[in-house]
């Protein structure tokens, strides 16, 4: 059986006002998959991510990364363990490119030319040219700011990767772009990732398998063959919106 | 007499009374920073605190200001000169600045970068010096020209309380009923004010964070 990186172990999670944003959660992240959380907006899927990286802290039930219950881990070193890449990249709009990526390396005492390697050889597995490392996120466009978000992510090599949305904000064309590439980069690397997307597509092309959750419930957790074939009523719904759409800009191409 | 006749013959009482107030100015600054730039910071991350932080630092500035040099007349140690008791008044009045400009400017960073750096593992302390005080150093700096140019203002009645400064020709003057002696010391102090506040929002202009991304 595959070794468990994330376990989340009957975890709930409530706003300060009461409201559950999480329930009785069950589920693991194996080594090396991808594991797509999907979702419609609400649903917990943010939040199911956040609790794994603690910047959401003390849910009902327990977390486990690497075996260990992430309330003992070191919090810094918890996090250092693993990658974090969001929809809006966040990336230090003071810093340039190269010391956006080599932050993490930076603070992790790497001396400066191993940081320096590791930057140019991040920004080429990004996909990206070497003339950006001396410039400033707002002279790059938001493609080239995600695929700096992702390199960001990888910079000290963490084995995990969190990520939420990160190819959410782009057009398309872009997406698709990225999504592939990311996709061959994962399987080159072999991270283990947690996935958050409100998008079928994404998940059908980066899931090794596909957890729906629903107001804060695990409603399916499957594979994408047998998403697709699903019986539940919420997942079917789900196909046939994506179907829908697929049927109707294939008609929309004939006219 | 005009007024650049009384100038020149009162040069070197001038430019004591403007290195005195000058002085003044600098020294309460320099409090105001090392107080209100730390306490600004430490309601960003005790938000308990914010409010009546934040209230007490309105209350002193609503206080009159000669009322205020008056209430800390008893004050031990400080009230045994003047130009201590006139620092004390002056950082005071500049705090409300600079913890609001500060709180203010460490909140308005990015939401997506402060996780981000969360997110990455930075430290607490790592958040703050690398990211949130470089980001919000512009505003805060605003906060510093605002005191600043207040402080250059309100410096001139601490001579009421015998502290010197060019508040002294301008209280001098309006004894003696002389608009020469008055305009002495409020012209330079107004020149002060107008000098501090370009060279700041010089320097606000290139702190300023590259175009938020």
């Amino acid at each position: 059986m595959a070794e468990a990186v994330i376990e989340f172990r009957d975890v709930s999670y409530h706003l300060p006002d009461g409201r559950a944003i999480l329930r009785n959660l069950n589920l693991e992240v194996h080594r090396g998959e991808i594991l797509v959380l999907l979702g419609r907006s609400g649903s917990g899927k943010t939040t199911a991510l956040k609790l794994v990286n603690r910047l959401l802290e003390n849910p009902a039930g327990e977390i486990r990364v690497e075996g260990r219950p992430s309330r003992e881990w070191d919090l810094i070193k918890l996090r250092r363990h693993i990658g974090y890449a969001i929809q809006d990249v966040g990336l230090f709009p003071h810093f340039t490119i190269e010391r956006n990526i080599g932050l993490v390396p930076a603070i992790e005492n790497w001396p400066n030319e191993k940081i320096a390697q590791r930057v140019e050889q991040l920004i080429k597995l990004v996909g990206l040219n070497g003339d950006v490392a001396s410039r400033y996120p707002h002279q790059l466009s938001g493609g080239q700011r995600q695929r700096v978000g992702v390199a960001r992510a990888l910079a000290a090599d963490p084995p995990i990767l969190l990520m939420d949305e990160p190819f959410g904000a782009l057009d398309p064309l872009t997406r698709t772009d990225l999504q592939r590439e990311f996709l061959s980069l994962q399987q080159k690397l072999g991270k283990t990732v947690l996935f958050v997307t409100h998008d079928l597509r994404e998940a059908m092309l980066l899931g090794s398998r596909i957890a729906l959750l629903e107001e804060g419930r695990l409603v399916s957790l499957s594979s994408q063959k047998e998403f697709l074939g699903s019986q539940d009523p919420l997942v079917k719904k789900y196909v046939e919106a994506f179907g829908t759409s697929l049927e109707f800009s294939g008609k929309r191409g004939n006219s | 007499m005009n007024f650049w006749h009384f100038v020149a013959q009162n040069k070197l009482e001038i430019a004591d009374l403007t290195l005195e107030h000058l002085t003044m100015v600098g020294i309460a600054t320099l409090f105001a920073i090392a107080i209100g730039i730390p306490l600004g910071i430490l309601i960003t991350r005790r938000p308990s605190l914010q409010k009546p932080v934040i209230a007490a630092a309105n209350i002193i500035q609503t206080i009159p200001s000669l009322a205020l040099f008056g209430f800390l007349l008893p004050a031990p140690w400080i009230g045994d000169r003047a130009g201590r008791l006139a620092v004390l008044a002056l950082t005071l009045y500049a705090l409300l600045p600079l913890i609001r400009n500060t709180y203010t400017g460490i909140k308005g960073v990015d939401r997506a970068v402060v996780e981000a750096a969360r997110g990455m593992g930075l430290t607490d302390w790592q958040l703050l010096y690398k990211v949130e005080i470089p980001l919000a150093a512009s505003v805060i700096l605003a906060g510093v020209r605002v005191a600043i140019v207040i402080s250059i203002g309100l410096a001139t009645i601490a001579a009421a309380i015998g502290a010197g400064g060019l508040g002294e020709l301008i209280f001098r003057g309006l004894a003696m009923v002389n608009n020469n002696v008055i305009l002495a010391g409020a012209i330079p102090a107004a020149l002060m004010a107008l000098a501090a506040d370009t060279l700041l929002g010089w320097l606000e202009k290139r702190l300023s964070p590259p175009r938020a991304a």
